[in-house]
């Protein structure tokens, strides 16, 4: 099985914000909820680099650890989910996550937290695979498709890369070596541990 | 990335054509933004932050390393402080169980009943131990459920109950916090100490002997300590928890964190003394719950155990009552 990762290549992201729209579309993500998102760093300045960023599926996840009802799981292909069902949505996920992944709908009395809704990896939920069930709940199951995550299928600059950790690695520092500069493979130390060496 | 651009529109103005097309030469590399550059500057508690166009500034904090600090802190020694909180004070009172019994009253009951705890007493008092509990349990849950209640229900029933857990622990917070003001207005003024206190911590209240009674007023220095330790940590808990509730009043980066791990230390702490005062209050000592139940005392209950208050009480009583029997006011 893969260890599906995300890496966005910050020296190719225009910040078009294509990667969030799709995901808002493919999924029927809710008013107030982004999954993904893009911000830019050094706005302005020399240097100026943007980066997409959603749930990194870490190894070892935080959220999972502090959940205080053991609502994450992690799948074969290494995709962190969550079983909304079970999901109370207290929040510590979002305190313990570094990419500020989790996202609360505002439903509960006086505004209160929802049900926590995150990136997928664009694989679901719990429910049997592309179930109505499963959609409503979590969005579209485009792994169980045989198709990657439609952020990265769609970006116009083929900045950001989902697959297999090994493999967009690999394209990520031949593209390196080849234009001679890398910003680096972004959250990748803090969620996985490592990062990619050029 | 839009450096070059606006240089070349510069440039196509015609000032310095020259020295832009030698800038935009120049390799990216030289001034790009390393992320692992930002992550070494990080102090501690600190993130990678830039700029976003979605309407959620909270959003623009890119990295931020602490969580794992925190949840490793959360999943580790705050469960260890919890278990051996509660643990270690439940083996204190099975040993003080076992040395000294259940403490009776030594001159047995006297059949008469002294009012110590009026109906707002009472009141305040029940509503203060019914919310404390449902909220000790709700938030041990958060602690400790996962390990110890999810393997026994299942992940269903788990899940059901730990969210009405929630909102249980959020809505009774409020009755929480009123009776906690109501109990530190209507009992502050006998619970300031004194000198009697002293003496009255140097026997051990008795404790642990038989006929040792030292003296006290309404309330002896064991129940002071657990007055102030109630409205000291009480205090804590409610302040910590309007933060956590209100997470944007707590402020940006670590504040949420720093707040519930106060908040669940207190509460281990808490729990461990509420723990030692429910079992005095009830099956630890003979003729106690009275005075949380119906309010009224038996006389040698009381003067055992707070002898100068039934002086004080019986005299001021005498001299209300309409026959005017002589009687010596106690020295104060």
């Amino acid at each position: 099985m893969a260890r599906m990762k995300f890496l966005c290549d910050a020296d190719r992201c225009i910040e078009c914000n294509a990667c969030v729209t799709a995901c808002k579309n493919e999924h029927e993500v809710p008013w107030g909820i982004n999954r993904r998102r893009v911000v830019t760093i050094n706005d302005g300045l020399p240097g100026e680099r943007s980066v997409s960023m959603a749930c990194m599926h870490c190894t070892d996840a935080p959220c999972a650890a502090v959940c205080p009802v053991a609502c994450f799981y992690t799948t074969d292909d290494a995709v962190v989910l969550h079983n909304k069902d079970t999901c109370i949505g207290c929040g510590y996920c979002s305190y313990a996550c570094p990419f500020g992944a989790p996202q609360y709908p505002q439903m509960a009395n006086f505004g209160t937290r929802g049900k926590m809704d995150k990136c997928t990896y664009c694989s679901g939920g719990p429910e049997a695979d592309l179930s109505t069930a499963e959609y409503q709940k979590y969005g579209a199951n485009r792994l169980a498709e045989g198709k990657l995550p439609l952020c990265a299928e769609m970006c116009s600059t083929k900045a950001l890369l989902a697959g297999d950790g090994d493999i967009i690695a690999e394209i990520y520092r031949e593209r390196v070596v080849t234009r001679g500069y890398g910003s680096g493979a972004w959250g990748w130390r803090t969620a996985y541990g490592d990062t990619v060496n050029v | 990335m839009r450096q070059p651009i606006t240089r070349l529109a510069l440039g196509a103005a015609g000032l310095f054509a020259t020295a832009f097309a030698a800038l935009a030469q120049v390799n990216p590399t030289a001034n790009s933004v390393q992320e692992g550059a930002l992550m070494e500057a990080l102090q501690s508690g600190q993130s990678v932050t830039g700029r976003i166009s979605i309407p959620d500034s909270g959003a623009s904090v890119l990295i931020d390393p602490s969580g794992r600090t925190w949840a490793s802190l959360h999943t580790g020694t705050l469960q260890w402080i919890t278990i051996i909180a509660v643990l270690g004070m439940l083996a204190l009172l099975v040993a003080f169980y076992l040395y000294r019994g259940r403490v009776r009253v030594e001159a047995g009951f006297s059949g008469r009943k002294i009012l110590r705890f009026n109906i707002i007493d009472r009141f305040a008092h029940w509503l203060l131990a019914t919310t404390f509990i449902i909220l000790a349990l709700t938030g041990l849950n958060l602690i400790l459920g996962r390990a110890l209640l999810l393997p026994l229900i299942g992940e269903g029933a788990f899940g059901t109950l730990s969210a009405w857990g929630k909102i249980a622990h959020n809505y009774l917070a409020w009755p929480f916090m009123a009776a906690l003001i109501m109990v530190f207005v209507l009992w502050v003024a006998h619970n300031i100490p004194n000198r009697l206190d002293l003496e009255w911590i140097k026997q051990a209240g008795g404790l642990l002997q038989k006929n040792v009674h030292p003296p006290a007023r309404k309330f002896n220095a064991g129940q002071k300590i657990i007055f102030w330790s109630v409205i000291i940590g009480g205090a804590l808990l409610s302040w910590t928890g309007i933060m956590l509730l209100f997470p944007g009043e707590a402020g940006p980066g670590t504040g949420w964190q720093f707040y519930q791990v106060i908040h669940a230390v207190v509460s281990a702490v808490m729990v461990a003394i509420i723990l030692a005062h429910i079992y005095i209050g009830s099956l630890g000592m003979e003729g106690a719950f009275d005075a949380m139940g119906n309010g009224e005392v038996d006389e040698n209950w009381a003067r055992e155990h707070h002898s100068l208050w039934v002086e004080e009480k019986l005299g001021r009583d005498a001299a209300k009552s309409p026959p005017p029997r002589a009687r010596a006011t106690p020295a104060e």
